[in-house]
């Protein structure tokens, strides 16, 4: 399901554009702090933005589209980021990851129909000695088993 | 009384944070007097969390700690590890960059400087740059992000280069699989990079400089935000760096979930604002890196070892190592493995020590099958070639690289022809999409295993020329070092690639 968000107003995000207008190389560290505030890079910032640092839309967009962080859409209520890398794939999170999308009914990067979970795929976590990784809206969790998972969905409301 | 809880994010993974609560609880409910400290961890993540208890007598063990064993923790009937520092995992490790983590509060710069913290960067402040540059050379220090280029000779090139900015770009992107030493570090005992990063500026003549640090690592974002204004408040950052009269300042900032941008072209890219696009080189980062200005890119491990180098002087880091690899290795051990966490200790240990008498051999307990050494561009190194030592000219004759020294154990289980496509499909993932070898060859190496699975029996030799075309073909070791796991894990466990072709027949 995707909810169609409600367009910020101008204001609110030039406001926080401007804020970040002093540092050198400051696009990253906007379209981070728009996605803090909205879940997502509203389209409506994009042309504030594209003036504010005298890029192109063209250009603006080469660089979101670029990186797997930022979305165009707002997520699921909750986003649970499961580690596929080598580290955790010895330890059985493949298989693990498996069984989550099978229980939600969705593919990598899918959100429930219930609008609960987004589930996301992640090239670690840094918890590689305490595998299998996960993180649930930005808490860790690691020696993950199947249980422990079902229970994490479960409480995200999957 | 004070007890030491772990807030490293591995600890917290497995429940640090809701024990700490429990003791907190536990003691003001018995009305004793506790004083609880976050600390790093010591890198023995098999035992975390590991809680330390220290009653002036220095601190004793236990580990795992769960929230059912807080009571007895408390009472003194928890059955314990002994004094930490007597631990087998702590006495054999050669403790320099790790020195203080896991010891101090993070965040506490007292204690830091009563651990040794800033004196280097004291010394520093008395010397010009080119000794500060000649001692890091001296030294012997190669970069522990994955190349093993020499310190010095980096630095020296920026130094030489006239320029009215330059910049100190500390790379903390650590997207590698089994690697966690610059969270480790950052989390645990943030000031000594921040102090490595100030040295490497007095030495270059750069006044500003950046951490790029992954996204996917928001406990070490937050230490290491708090870590820098603390060293601001305390005239360690700023327009007199400990009183020398020269100036540092520096910032964080926060990647956006691409592999690619720990390369450090693509990561000046992404600071600069721009898609993460690897560059031609050259012109090297070091004359024209962050905006053109001449830059200092290095792995946090790199920069946090800096400090102890003018602590204790370049000879003595010198002193430990094999050959060409000096100093020591901050080897992250992880996947399937009875015991894993970091080990620093000097270059030269085998692998197979580290795996097997260190590490303990698998978790599961089935025999070891393969390590993946150096992230996912590192080859699976059988346990034949388990004599190779810790070293870096070692590896490359071994057919492997150190990169960031984690080590991925694997046991008898796993599936090398799955491992190989999944190195493929990574990289096809992670690509920056410059270069076709890379971008197309890498779906093409998915299609081309899948066929192998399937029983295609010339698709082996398709995959080797595919291989070769991403070698020769690729501008960074993205699409250059994929090969790497693909090969090795196709020359030294054929019958994975054999096995689905023999069912078919
Ligand atoms: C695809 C790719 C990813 C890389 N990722 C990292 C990384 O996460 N951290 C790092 O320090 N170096 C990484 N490197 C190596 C950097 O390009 C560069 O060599 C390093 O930051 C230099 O610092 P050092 O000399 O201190 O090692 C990567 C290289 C490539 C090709
Ligand atoms: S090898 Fe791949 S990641 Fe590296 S520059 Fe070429 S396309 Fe980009
Ligand atoms: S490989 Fe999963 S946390 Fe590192």
């Amino acid at each position: 399901m995707t909810r169609m968000p409600v367009a910020p107003p101008d204001a609110d995000l030039r406001a926080l554009i401007d804020a970040h207008l002093h540092l050198e190389g400051p696009l990253l560290p906007i379209l981070h702090a728009l996605q803090e505030a909205y879940g997502h890079v509203p389209e409506a910032a994009r042309p504030l933005i594209a003036e504010a640092l005298n890029i192109s839309r063209a250009e603006l967009h080469g660089v979101i589209s670029f990186y797997h962080d930022f979305r165009e859409v707002p997520a699921g209520r909750h986003v649970v980021k499961i580690c596929r890398a080598e580290a955790c794939q010895a330890v059985g999170g493949t298989s693990l990851a498996d069984a989550a999308l099978d229980r939600l009914g969705v593919g990598w990067h899918g959100t429930t129909a219930n609008g609960a979970v987004t589930i996301e795929p992640v090239y670690c976590l840094g918890l590689c000695a305490c595998g299998p990784a996960a993180m649930v809206d930005g808490q860790v969790v690691g020696r993950l088993d199947a249980a422990r998972l079902d229970a994490l969905l479960t409480e995200a409301g999957a | 009384m004070r007890i030491y809880v772990p807030g490293d994010s591995a600890a917290r993974s497995v429940g640090a944070d809701k024990v700490a609560v429990a003791i907190a609880v536990e003691a003001a409910a018995r009305g004793m007097d506790v004083q609880i400290v976050r600390n790093g961890t010591r890198g023995m993540i098999w035992l975390e969390p590991l809680v330390e208890i220290d009653r002036g007598q220095g601190r004793e063990a236990f580990g795992p700690v769960a929230v059912e064993d807080v009571s007895a923790l408390l009472d003194g009937t928890l059955v314990g590890l002994g004094p930490t520092d007597d631990l087998d995992w702590m006495k054999r490790q050669t403790r320099l960059t790790f020195a203080r983590c896991g010891v101090i509060d993070p965040l506490s710069l007292a204690d830091y400087e009563a651990h040794g913290g800033l004196s280097g960067l004291r010394r520093a402040a008395g010397m010009t740059g080119v000794e500060i540059v000649e001692e890091v050379t001296a030294s012997g220090l190669r970069g522990r992000g994955g190349a093993g280029f020499p310190t010095g000779i980096k630095w020296k090139t920026v130094l030489g280069a006239e320029a009215p900015q330059k910049y100190i770009v500390c790379n903390a992107d650590e997207g590698d699989s089994g690697t966690f030493a610059d969270r480790m570090i950052m989390e645990g005992d943030p000031f000594t990079l921040i102090e490595g990063m100030a040295i490497a500026g007095l030495g270059v003549g750069a006044t500003r400089g950046y951490v790029y640090l992954r996204s996917e690592y928001p406990d070490a974002i937050e230490v290491m935000n708090a870590a820098v204004r603390i060293a601001r408040d305390a005239g360690v950052l700023g327009a007199d760096v400990v009183g020398s009269g020269r100036a540092f300042d520096m910032e964080i900032r926060v990647g956006a979930g691409a592999y690619v941008c720990g390369e450090e072209t693509s990561l000046l890219n992404s600071l600069e604002g721009k898609r993460g696009v690897v560059r031609a080189k050259p012109p090297l980062p070091a004359l024209e890196g962050l905006f053109g200005r001449p830059t200092v890119v290095n792995n946090v491990i790199s920069l946090a070892t800096v400090p102890v180098i003018f602590e204790k002087g370049a000879q003595h880091y010198a002193d430990f190592g094999l050959g060409r690899s000096r100093g020591t290795a901050t080897l992250q051990i992880a996947g399937n493995v009875a015991r894993g966490g970091l080990f620093e200790t000097a270059f030269g240990i085998s692998l197979g020590e580290v795996v097997n008498d260190i590490g303990g051999g698998t978790a599961s307990g089935r025999p070891v099958k393969a390590v993946q050494v150096g992230g996912p561009l590192g080859a699976y190194m059988p346990v034949s070639k388990f004599d190779t030592p810790m070293g870096y000219e070692e590896f490359d004759q071994n057919g492997g690289l150190i990169g960031h020294a984690g080590l991925v154990v694997f046991d008898d289980s796993a599936d090398m022809l799955k491992m190989a496509r999944f190195a493929m499909e990574f990289c096809a993932v992670e690509s920056c999409g410059k270069c076709t070898p890379c971008r197309i060859g890498a779906v093409r190496g998915v299609e081309t295993i899948d066929r192998i699975a399937q029983g295609d029996a010339g698709a082996a030799a398709l995959l080797t020329d595919l291989c070769e075309t991403m070698k020769d073909g690729s501008l960074c070791a993205l699409g250059g070092f994929t090969p790497f796991p693909v090969m090795s894990a196709l020359t030294h466990f054929p019958d994975d690639f054999a096995t689905a072709k023999e069912a078919a027949e």
